[in-house]
């Protein structure tokens, strides 16, 4: 497999499958600028830029490198921390910024730090955005820093407004130098599938194979557990699950598409959803990650599949004799990390009802920390609404038992009555307690968890009813709440939309 | 005696301030971490195989199938240690790997020697270790009713507690347990033992006390201290996590260094480090105070409890440092402090920033919270009539409030931040919000400077001066990202007169300053800057000497400014002097030292000075948390604390600001969890949540005191590594708050710490309860005057 390091085309024929890009480049390049603080994609601070030919252009990402298999980089340009100051004259504006804003002090995290605003950097100018908070917090989201308290860091990203120069995208050999990497002749245990029918029939071939995408949770068995994967088939070229957009009465999410494609498609038509996806992990792992994985690995602590739940979609499995069904999401979970999945099927595709996306819905996360934390408990609630009443509901939940599941119980209780029968949903909480079995952990306790569950159903009914009723995120409180005469809480008039 | 110069480097140019000496390094990459130096070939890695029970005998180990493993060359237990396993810092129990017993989950019972780290973890895995289980004591509760303790209590008292208990106002008794704190720096533990031909060792350790690294690897080689080196050029982050622990590491990559006669590296993966290193302590603490009906504090009695975990380790000053802290900013008239250290059987938690510091300071502030409701005034008004001022200057353990800093502090920042008109904006908008509520808090700190063992404040530094005129120091202190190399150098090139680039400070080595204290209790500038200065004064006066009898000069007519010799009326490059001085046979070259004056504890008495002075700061914090689920964030910061004269502003903000957050982590996201075995469940950072960008306010501003430190510290500068973490504390204060504005702050209701958006939400629960309870009592009330 080929790809660009930096300024030059590398060229690796005998890693193991599951050697991340940590490991080749502290141990097989030397370029130790690049560090593990946690080897499981929570810390940031071995975030690499990786810049893909698309359409043209090169574009660029950040990505956790320690859980990354090298191998999944073929036919990328790869960018460490020791190559920004190459770029141009002096150091990159991310790292002049860092330096003249005080942004480091043990210097560990750093590196993560600089390759997370220069890939802020480099979109800002080549979209020609600007620079603010948001954006700077967004693009390190998934970075860690234990000694500054961020707030140089987040002046360094600022300060990076106005610079010129220092662009990866605009070097002139690098198109035409990625153009040319041919990564199709070389077969080892790390397989690239062009097609749905290659990658099914590869998993055919190798029974112990493992299926990757983003491999953000795969990976994990690999630097956490020190399994040693064999052969890996990795989907991220096979183009039947990388669909995304409305079809018919549709929509369409392939399981292929990350979190950061899902969210910038909704980020207009889907507010609700686009909100949720920024509580989801980080920049650098929405990145990577994929909403088919996030379903396929069965977690009951998952995102994505209340959300699948509340709208009742429809999972589209194929297998490499050809044949292909559809579950509805209700049915795919069969207990705690089972599922329907079989072993040489594939998830190909999501389907939602346009319809039921034009119903009202709310999505709410509960988690000890705004950013990139698992969530103790996620509601996905929708109604549909008609002259008043709650015609049909849906309650799903993450966090309340061992897979991700819709209280049926107390969704009962509020079918066919009046949007404003507020008995109707003391029962519907009556019934959430009684339904619901949650457990204890290191992230919430069963009590809080069921509390919680009562909670957002409550939000959401309130919601339902016209109230504005906020819900934190990670983005700075709206100067709105925070002012006296506001009418947070106040009812505005119903939204069943 | 040394003179003090009195240009202060504060009334320069902060622009002028040198950056951080490794900032270009760190933002390029080139900065080099242990595990980034290049391997031998033959270098080996280590990983150990760990206890399964928190505590038991071993009863049987079978390690045939981790020695048959591919890649593995050596597999030690503790029999196979030369010298004396060992290698507690100060006391005796923290054996480098467990013998017949083990006393923790976690505990390395053998390690493994492999080609590749790889191979031995996955080595360890094959061991076939029995046990037999013994009833494990697992939280401080449970080691105080079984008088199960690692070392003995000790008690703090003055005036007469129980009779003012008995005749105060008001009295008020509760407990507050408060949670741990992992370190989390981002670069692991990690050392890397080069064994060389004289059948010693050196070390590269990342380490905040290479003398102890070395002290101890000589024990478990059984070798002379002379015959072993350490070296510590960088920590990526140690915050107290590597002031005890880091030496684990190091004597164990020596032992099979020794043995195997090649470079070993022993680097533990983040899940080990959070499971086999020690955290801040948990501390359960009870508390019974006495107070007027204004809220003036009369008596109080405090139990403390620490969570020591299975050995002394540092425990003895940490809790020691909880007990002199219990008072914070507070004169307590009438106190008895006694602090236990609890035996658990849990890995043994050691020194973090504020070192048993914020588990006292939070009790004093969360005390001042109750007593304000209880008397229905603002905390700010508690705060400031229990402050240490004029008369109300003497603390428990007898040492006096010197500085008339606190209250002034606390009024500029009552101004500053505009808290009284927040209070009231506040106050208008809880009545209004029916979802929203803010809270609001400004809390103190006073933090003692000096280790409360008296030995260890002594620094001892190195300077050379070349003849080009450049100068190289060497010091006992570490670099671990709070700017101490970058502050020595500005102390050395300002004591000389000569530029700062023409200074260079070398990596830390056991070899150039021997028998150095740990770089810990914010003493590091205070005691290496101190000895830096030392032997930059011994040189300059040796070349004063020298200038006066070949230039015929009076004493005061040489001097250095501005990189330019002073020969009465002649000037000389300093380069060019330097030569001269080589030429006449000048010693270009000096050792310093320093020992704080003036301090003492008698510990029988429980009376004395631990402190040289105190650090001072402030803090106010606003919040607004959603009563419907517990979440909430910090909306803005306004922060005053006293450096003294600071030597580089930069320096000083970067480490308010990061203790602030880091201390407000403890207090929020950050939770420790343990399951009913003993196995703690918070062993990653997908599970344990320090502060990301997000939870930083946008309005947050730090400013410091504007006031030289009345001690003669290093150009009367004050330490700043720890003090600021607890202005944290404002968080957790305004937390409480926002969730008593739902009972019209009839009642602080009990808010567990760290305040998770769980803790939150049952604090707003039980504040709802009371006032439920209160308007029912009202209306019952009612009813009987009908």
């Amino acid at each position: 497999m080929k790809f660009i390091l930096n300024d030059r085309v590398v060229e690796e024929t005998s890693l193991p499958s599951d050697f991340t890009a940590l490991r080749y480049l502290r141990e097989k390049r030397g370029l130790t600028g690049t560090k593990e603080g946690c080897a499981s994609g929570d810390c940031g601070a071995c975030t690499l830029l990786v810049g893909a030919l698309e359409a043209g252009d090169v574009t660029y990402s950040t990505l956790n490198a320690c859980i990354t298999p090298v191998q999944s980089l073929a036919g990328k340009h790869v960018v460490s921390v020791e190559y920004l100051a190459e770029l141009g004259d002096g150091l990159h504006p991310a790292q002049q910024a860092m330096v003249d804003a005080h942004g480091s002090q043990c210097g560990f995290c750093t590196p993560g730090f600089v390759l997370s605003l220069a890939g802020l950097y480099e979109n800002a100018a080549v979209k020609e955005q600007g620079l603010n908070r948001e954006s700077v917090c967004d693009a390190i989201s998934g970075n860690l820093c234990r000694c500054t308290g961020y707030r140089p860091i987040i002046e360094a990203g600022l300060a990076m407004e106005g610079q010129q120069g220092h662009l990866l995208s605009q070097q002139d050999w690098l198109k035409a130098a990625l153009a040319d990497l041919d990564n199709q002749a070389l077969a080892t245990e790390y397989l690239r599938p062009n097609s749905l029918a290659q990658a099914l029939a590869a998993k055919r071939q190798h029974a112990n194979a493992e299926f990757i995408a983003g491999g953000t949770d795969l990976m994990l068995e690999n630097t956490q557990r020190y399994k040693d994967f064999g052969v890996l088939i990795d989907l991220n070229n096979v183009a039947e699950i990388r669909q995304l957009g409305e079809q018919g009465e549709q929509l369409i999410i392939g399981a292929g598409v990350t979190y950061s494609e899902l969210e910038d498609f909704s980020k207009t038509s889907y507010p609700q959803l686009y909100n949720l996806l920024s509580r989801i992990a980080s920049r650098q792992i929405r990145n990577r990650g994929t909403i088919g994985g996030n379903v396929a690995n069965g977690s009951p602590i998952a995102d994505m599949p209340p959300i699948l739940l509340a709208f009742d979609a429809d999972v589209r499995l194929d297998k490499a004799d050809g044949s292909s069904r559809v579950v509805t999401m209700s049915e795919f979970y069969l207990g705690y990390k089972q599922t329907q999945l079989a072993d040489d099927e594939c998830i190909v595709a999501f389907h939602i009802s346009l319809d039921k996306l034009a119903e009202f819905h709310r999505f709410y996360k509960v988690s000890k920390r705004m950013e990139d934390d698992i969530s103790s408990v996620l509601l996905a609630a929708r109604f549909t609404v008609n002259e008043g009443r709650i015609e049909d509901i849906r309650l799903a939940f993450g966090g309340m038992a061992a897979t991700p599941i819709r209280a049926q119980v107390a969704e009962a209780c509020l079918q066919n009555v009046a949007v404003t029968d507020d008995v109707a949903l003391q029962q519907v909480l009556q019934a959430l307690r009684e339904e619901l079995k949650p457990m204890s952990d290191m992230r919430a306790s069963a009590q809080y968890r069921l509390d919680m569950a009562c909670s957002l159903v409550r939000k959401a009914w309130l919601e339902l009813n016209g109230h504005t009723v906020p819900s934190f995120s990670g983005h700075p409180v709206p100067e709105s709440w925070l002012a006296l005469g506001q009418e947070v809480g106040q009812t505005k008039g119903a939204n069943h939309a | 005696m040394r003179k003090l110069p009195d240009n202060l480097v504060t009334a320069q140019d902060d622009k002028a301030l040198p950056i951080h000496e490794s900032a270009m390094k760190h933002v390029t990459g080139q900065a080099v971490y242990i595990d980034d130096m290049p391997e031998w070939p033959n270098e080996l890695h280590v990983a150990t195989g760990k206890s399964v029970e928190a505590f038991a005998d071993i009863v049987s180990i079978n390690l045939d199938k981790v020695k048959a493993y591919p890649g593995v060359v050596d597999v030690i237990l503790q029999a196979d240690i030369p010298g004396d396993p060992d290698v507690s810092p100060v006391l005796s129990g923290d054996m480098l790997l467990a013998g017949d017993f083990v006393h923790y989950i976690g505990q390395p019972i053998f390690a493994v020697a492999a080609t590749s780290l790889r191979a031995a973890k996955q080595a360890v895995e094959l061991a076939d270790i029995t046990y037999q289980s013994k009833a494990a004591t697992l939280h401080p509760k449970d080691s105080l009713a079984r008088q199960e303790f690692v070392l003995p209590t000790h008690t703090i008292s003055c005036g007469d507690s129980k009779a003012a208990l008995a005749q105060a106002a008001h009295t008020l008794s509760s407990d507050l347990y408060i949670k741990g704190q992992e370190h989390f720096y981002l670069e692991g533990q990690i050392s890397v033992a080069v064994p060389n031909e004289d059948g010693g060792v050196q070390v590269f350790a990342s380490s905040q006390h290479p003398a102890e690294v070395q002290k101890l690897v000589a024990r478990v080689l059984d070798l002379p201290v002379a015959q072993v080196l350490v070296e510590t050029r960088r920590m990526g982050g140690g915050f107290g996590g590597k002031e005890s622990q880091a030496a684990t590491l190091g004597c164990m990559a020596a032992v099979l260094a020794i043995r195997n006669r090649c470079p070993v590296k022993y680097r533990m993966p983040r899940q080990d480090d959070m499971v086999q290193t020690g955290k801040r302590h948990d501390f359960w603490n009870s508390y019974q105070v006495g107070f007027t009906q204004q809220g003036e504090i009369v008596a109080a009695e405090y139990d403390m409890v620490g969570k020591c975990g299975c050995t002394a380790d540092l425990s003895d000053g940490v809790v020691d440092r909880a007990m002199f802290h219990a008072d914070n900013a507070y004169f307590l008239p009438n106190a008895r402090i006694s602090g236990y250290r609890g035996k658990t059987h849990t890995v043994s938690n050691t020194a973090f920033r504020g070192f048993g510091g914020p588990k006292g300071v939070l009790l004093a502030e969360n005390i001042i919270e109750e007593i304000a409701c209880k008397v229905g005034k603002d905390a700010l008004d508690i705060r400031k009539l229990n402050c240490y001022q004029t008369g109300k200057d003497r603390t428990p353990y007898g040492q006096q409030i010197e500085e008339d800093v606190l209250l002034t502090l606390i009024e500029e920042l009552e101004v500053s931040s505009d808290y009284r008109a927040r209070r009231d904006a506040i106050k208008a908008y809880n009545q209004q919000s029916p979802f929203l509520k803010k809270g609001l808090a400004l809390t103190p700190v006073k933090f003692g400077i000096s280790f409360t063992s008296k030995h260890l404040n002594q620094g001892g530094a190195l300077v050379h001066v070349y003849t080009d005129g450049s100068v190289h120091v060497s010091h006992g202190g570490t670099e671990m990202g709070q700017g101490l190399y970058t502050k020595v150098a500005q102390i050395v090139a300002k004591a000389f007169g000569i530029d700062y680039q023409r200074v260079n400070v070398g990596s830390t080595r056991t070899d150039k300053v021997p028998n150095a204290s740990p770089t810990a209790a914010s003493a590091g500038t205070d005691l290496n800057g101190m000895a830096a200065l030392d032997a930059a004064n011994t040189i300059k006066e040796r070349l004063r000497e020298f200038a006066m009898e070949h230039f015929a000069i009076a004493a005061d007519a040489f001097a250095i400014e501005s990189d330019q010799v002073i020969l009465g009326r002649e000037t000389m490059g300093f380069p060019e002097f330097i030569k001269l001085a080589y030429m006449n046979r000048v010693s270009l070259s000096s050792t310093g030292f320093y020992k704080t004056p003036k301090i003492g504890y008698d510990r029988k008495a429980a009376k004395g000075r631990p402190f040289l002075y105190f650090a001072n700061g402030a803090s106010v914090s606003e919040v607004i948390v959603d009563t419907l689920t517990g979440e909430y964030k910090v909306t803005q910061v306004d922060i005053l604390h006293d450096v003294g004269d600071s030597i580089n502003s930069h320096i000083d903000i970067g480490q308010i600001e990061g203790a602030f957050v880091q201390g407000m982590g403890w207090l929020t996201s950050e939770e420790l969890s343990w399951d009913d075995k003993g196995r703690i469940t918070t062993n990653s950072p997908a599970n344990y949540k320090i502060p990301t960008s997000a939870d930083v306010p946008e309005k947050l501003t730090v400013k410091l005191f504007d006031r030289a430190n009345s001690e003669e510290s290093v150009y009367r500068s004050k330490a700043v590594g720890e003090p600021p973490l607890m202005l944290g504390i404002s968080v957790w204060c305004a937390l409480k708050d926002a969730c008593a504005s739902v009972c019209d702050y009839q009642l602080s209701p009990p808010l567990a710490a760290p305040a998770t958006p769980e803790a939150v939400y049952y604090a707003l629960q039980s504040a709802k309860a009371y006032q439920a309870g209160a308007k029912a009592a009202e209306q019952e009330g009612q009813e009987v005057r009908v």
